[in-house]
């Protein structure tokens, strides 16, 4: 039986109402890119997702289409997902720090009193 | 679209396997803490199967969702129509890439979710076996199911994995646009010619029992999902989803003068909770397991475009490449 729709061009189709046994083989859908988003020039580039695509040009046009339909974007870039080397959520600890780290931030340095204190004195003299 | 009644199956307390009792515990309060689950992080076996089928069967939801009016594009009346409802699709067949990208994270590759899908063995929202007979069909869709699908992925926006969450996020940004969309159109409808109420009024009695039968059957019949719910895999239940979904709604269609098929629907203001038929779930549940007037459609037209594209995908494969997961 092959199937009948409202839609005329779905019954020339003839498509079997059975589902084949063929099943669709490991990359088939290619491989995984990670897309990047630049909204405006000068800004950052920031991951917005990922995509399948057999290369790195085509992935460029797919990204395209899947994440610069609407809104502004002005560059995109894409990275194979297998060249991404990222930090372990298990090692959080690496960024934990010694608590007193205002030796180096600019608020760990005043010296207006120092400063205050050095002009009184030599006024009295 | 798309997203309620997901399909879950009975879940054997969740701590089924001989889990890591430790981790769970600390699994369990980042989620309570209202923090992101990643795909590296440590995630309980039954976590991580609930959640492939879910977003699974979302992202089909989308694809399979686009075809009911997909099939309206070639005879929308008039240009502006035939723009937004080529964008409107092209939106939902883009939400199930971001979809199933999001599942793949969890290490399901997508080639196992269509052949899951084409060979029937997943499910996806039962809406979609149902016909958009006329135009006015397209606009009940595109403006009650997807107003549905909002109040439904915008819950599950807040859920506790990170790459669902994100993907949602940029979703329910482009469904807003559908719902506009597809408010104005049912307006424009309701308030045109006779001829043109008479369609929309049509339409809106077809639409009214899938419609209701949306968010999936109700908390007193569907299992229990508090372990889904602790986890927030689940964000609220089925009945509340619709609670939800009447409240919004069906004043805005009755302002339009249309009439609802249910003759016991109304609110009851001492509780604030509406009253209706219960939905038919039997019909549901015969439709889901395959015997609806459109399931064979839409299945059989998946598999033609998977075939059809399969020699373009082939040529462009390359033979040394290898998969990887996507990272989030
Ligand atoms: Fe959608
Ligand atoms: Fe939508």
């Amino acid at each position: 039986m092959s199937i009948k729709s409202i839609d005329p061009r779905i019954t020339r189709e003839n498509l079997s109402e059975e589902p084949d046994q063929n099943p669709i083989k490991e990359l088939n859908h290619w491989q995984t890119y990670e897309v990047f988003h630049q909204t405006k020039k000068g800004d950052h580039h920031i991951h917005v997702g990922s995509l399948h695509a057999p290369n790195a040009e085509m992935a460029l046009i797919l990204a395209k289409e899947q994440y610069a339909r609407r809104y502004e974007c002005v560059n995109i870039w894409v990275v194979k997902s297998a060249n991404i080397f990222s930090s372990d959520y298990d090692d959080e600890d690496i960024f934990e720090t010694t608590p007193e780290k205002m030796y180096r931030e600019a608020g760990g340095y005043k010296v207006m009193e120092k400063i205050n204190k050095y002009k009184k004195e030599r006024k009295g003299v | 679209m798309y997203g309620g009644g997901y399909i879950f199956e009975e879940s054997k307390n969740g701590k089924s396997e001989a889990e890591d009792t430790e981790k769970l515990e600390r699994f369990e309060s980042k989620i309570a803490a209202g923090e992101k689950i990643e795909p590296s992080d440590w995630m309980p076996a039954e976590y991580r199967k609930q959640l492939i089928r879910m977003i699974e069967q979302h992202a089909h939801s989308e694809i399979i969702g686009a075809l009911p009016e997909g099939t309206w594009i070639t005879r929308a009346p008039g240009f502006r129509r035939k723009l937004a409802l080529m964008a409107k699709v092209q939106d939902e067949v883009g939400h199930a890439q971001l979809l199933y990208s999001a599942a793949e994270t969890l290490g399901k590759p997508r080639e196992d979710m269509i052949n899951d899908l084409i060979t029937g063995k997943s499910k996806y929202s039962n809406v979609f076996n149902y016909p958009a007979v006329t135009w006015a069909d397209t606009a009940i869709i595109a403006w009650l199911i997807d107003a549905g699908a909002i109040i439904n992925q915008v819950a599950n926006s807040k859920g506790s994995y990170g790459p669902y969450c994100r993907a949602l996020e940029r979703i329910c940004v482009e469904e807003s646009f559908h719902l506009k969309y597809g408010h104005d159109n049912v307006v424009f409808l309701a308030t045109g010619t006779p001829k043109q109420r008479e369609m929309v009024q049509e339409a809106l009695i077809r639409w009214w029992p899938p419609i209701m039968h949306f968010f999936g059957p109700s908390d007193k019949i569907s299992v229990h999902t508090e372990t889904l719910m602790r986890w927030k895999v689940k964000m609220a239940s089925n009945d509340d989803m619709r609670q939800k979904f009447l409240d919004m709604y069906v004043p805005k269609i009755w302002e339009l003068g249309l009439t609802i098929p249910d003759p016991l629907l109304k609110k009851n203001e001492t509780t604030g909770q509406w009253v209706y038929t219960e939905p038919d779930w039997q019909e549901f549940k015969k439709v889901i397991n395959g015997d609806g007037p459109c399931n064979k459609e839409r299945l059989a037209v998946r598999r033609n475009a998977e075939e059809k594209g399969e020699w373009v995908r082939r040529a462009l494969q390359r033979k040394d490449e290898r998969y990887t997961v996507p990272l989030a």
